[in-house]
């Protein structure tokens, strides 16, 4: 790509025509399909509006509604309608004992009504996004790094680093996500992590980031290795090595952009993927660890509730599903602008 | 072909091995614990952990510790939990399948038609708002955490509109038996089929809409139109044969995975005792041997569904058995 690019910069036939016949660059092209995209657009707004609310979660929780999502609150009483209610209403089921946590009030506080600790679901729906996005958007990151790493090694080297990394690829691949999930967060979750000085906690962020970008680097790091062995045999690469181009350029310059436009189309659709993966563990409590919140935990805490409050659990998985559509569209109009052969027309 | 199939069964034993060593180093090698006390469970006495080490080894290399924990699992099958006493983990994890196993299957019923329906009706009105329509309901199953929507099919089903018409066929949750309770067996895994199909419904419909577009730009489709075929007889005898030879190898791969643990999820909010809720139970009690097993068996499981796949794909296909 560089190699042509260099040939493309001819100031004979002036600007104007030179770069017609230059063409936009692939970034560009790709950047003007997905904002012609109408459905395109409306996701990203959607997605900008979650994003934003989720980062504005202290902010709600300290002027709009006043409460404290980690605290339970068991004994407290709000204000509703002009008399003081209580959070925890004696329950009009069965035979009248246990409390009942009050439903969605419509109003600044609890607006979504309590769960069974007395907390502020819809404050809890908010800071529990911020985690929901920050491990989805963290282990998508991750994965995507480690897949390029290996990939790359793997196509590019060939030889028994390819044959090793690939053995290693086969095993993880068929090794089922969520059972692999689940082995590494009940060794790591139950006690922690300690390698030399560096110790992680048990409730740390960082294991369920670590564990989702891990489970899925074979998904990536297949096609990655795959686009490399394409490259590397293509023809413009060959002509860069017959000009005696070193090897560690030609990596750089020729096949890593070729790698980073696949890349991209796997972000979207890696993170809703990962979006979901993150709740499920959650849900299963094991990712995201008390008093933390994330949208998994807060269905798990709306499941004890679920016939007498259900806007506990159903909340934060409309959340979810509105997340991972918006990414899910998001991630097809990409695909579409960057990988044109993959496009169904 | 004797030598592919060879070959393969080769690659599925090594990807076994792989996989045990695995799992082996993740609950046993993982820096920063006491394997002993981790397999004891929460609140385990000083003489437990004491009578675990010696048991499983742990004084021992490494190799041993495998080669012994492996004979555990598969040769004597005599590994029990210690969380709940005396239980021994093969025969639950044995006991538990076939309710996996009637999930899945169900399931795979209801999603393999399902799919087919959405991506060829889709197909059919390309570009028109039925195509749009199913597309986005697909796109909105695809996007749906199963066991959110397990959740809501349980308030709709168990509880708002269990009193009308609508629902009140619908048994309480649980798991019957086929054979003592067929009537019981159907009606109870009516909603949690349809729950576990949603999700694939929509990723198959999608995939095979793909397919069918694509295929339909072929020469033999041009071919089959220009002698005169009708458009049904193009659709059914040449585009979706087509279409449906690498429908078989996500199907081969989705249904191992689901039997091989992820249909947990709806195992779990639908409260069928199959392995995966035995996983999630063994799970909230840090019962590390009863997960070890099912993690092992289940994938195993996997890696054998993968393999078989391959070889079915070998008869199906003419192209792969020439080449």
């Amino acid at each position: 790509m560089t190699a042509s690019a260099d040939v493309a910069v001819d100031p004979a036939p002036g600007p104007a025509l030179s770069r017609s016949r230059a063409g936009s660059g692939p970034w560009r092209r790709a950047w003007r399909i997905v904002r012609g995209d109408k459905s395109a657009i409306a996701a990203a707004f959607v997605l900008l509006v979650i994003v934003i609310s989720s980062l504005a979660a202290p902010l709600y929780a300290r002027y709009v509604s006043g409460t404290d999502p980690f605290q339970s609150n068991l004994s407290g009483k709000i204000l509703l309608d002009g008399k003081r209610t209580k959070i925890m209403q004696p329950s009009t089921e069965g035979l009248g004992l246990g409390v009942t946590p009050i439903g969605p009030t419509w109003r600044a506080q609890y607006f979504l009504g309590a769960d069974s600790q007395g907390r502020d679901v819809a404050a809890r729906l908010l800071y529990g996004g911020r985690n929901s996005l920050l491990i989805a958007g963290a282990s998508t990151l991750l994965c995507l790094t480690l897949a390029t790493i290996i990939g790359i090694c793997a196509g590019f080297f060939g030889g028994a680093v390819d044959m090793v990394l690939s053995r290693i690829l086969d095993i993880l691949w068929a090794f089922p996500v969520y059972l692999l999930a689940i082995s590494l967060s009940i060794v790591l979750i139950s006690q922690g992590l300690t390698i030399g000085p560096i110790e992680i906690t048990a409730n740390s962020l960082i294991l369920p980031i670590a564990i989702i970008g891990i489970i899925y680097v074979p998904y990536v790091a297949r096609p990655a290795r795959g686009r490399v062995l394409a490259l590397k045999n293509s023809e413009f690469v060959l002509a860069a090595t017959g000009l005696g181009i070193p090897r560690w350029r030609i990596l750089f310059k020729d096949i890593l952009p070729n790698v980073s436009t696949m890349l991209i189309v796997f972000v979207p659709l890696m993170t809703a993927l990962n979006i979901i993966t993150e709740s499920s563990l959650s849900f299963l409590s094991i990712g995201v660890q008390a008093p933390d919140a994330s949208w998994g935990t807060i269905i798990q805490d709306g499941q004890g509730l679920l016939y007498t409050r259900p806007a506990v659990a159903l909340a934060p998985g409309i959340a979810i599903v509105l997340t991972v559509l918006a990414l899910n569209v998001l991630g097809d109009s990409v695909r579409d602008a960057l990988d044109p052969r993959t496009k169904v027309l | 072909m004797a030598i592919a199939l060879l070959q393969r069964f080769a690659q599925m034993i090594f990807v076994m091995f792989g996989i045990s060593v695995l799992v082996f180093l993740i609950f046993f090698a993982t820096p920063g614990a006491d394997p002993a006390a981790r397999i004891a469970g929460r609140n385990a006495s000083q003489e437990t952990v004491e009578a675990i080490r010696k048991e499983f080894g742990f004084d021992r290399p490494l190799p041993v510790q495998y080669v012994n924990m492996m004979k555990r699992l598969f040769v004597t099958q005599d590994l029990t939990s210690f969380v709940n006493r005396g239980m021994k983990v093969v025969p639950e994890v044995a006991a538990a399948a076939p309710v996996t196993l009637s999930l899945v299957a169900g399931a795979a019923v209801l999603w393999v038609l399902g799919g087919i329906l959405v991506g060829v009706t889709a197909a059919l009105t390309r570009d028109t708002f039925v195509d749009r329509g199913l597309m986005a309901l697909a796109l909105i199953g695809v996007s749906m955490p199963v066991y959110w929507l397990g959740e809501v099919m349980n308030l709709l089903s168990q509880h708002r509109f269990h009193d009308t018409w609508l629902f009140s066929w619908v048994p309480a949750l649980g798991y019957k038996p086929l054979l003592t309770d067929p009537v019981g067996w159907f009606l109870t895994l009516i909603i949690p089929w349809f729950t576990l199909a949603a999700l694939y419904v929509g990723v198959y419909g999608r995939v095979l809409r793909a397919n069918l577009l694509e295929s339909y730009q072929e020469d033999f489709i041009r071919t089959a139109r220009a002698k005169g075929l009708s458009p049904s007889r193009v659709m059914v005898r040449h585009a979706l044969r087509t279409s449906l030879i690498p429908f078989v190898t996500m199907f081969g791969l989705d249904f191992g995975v689901l039997v091989g643990g992820a249909a947990l999820l709806t195992e779990v909010v639908f409260g069928l005792n199959g392995v995966g809720r035995l996983t999630y139970q063994a799970l909230l009690n840090l019962d590390l041997p009863m997960i070890l097993g099912t993690v092992m068996y289940a994938s195993f499981f996997v890696v054998l569904a993968n393999a078989l796949v391959d070889v079915l794909y070998v008869f199906i296909d003419p192209r792969v058995r020439k080449g």
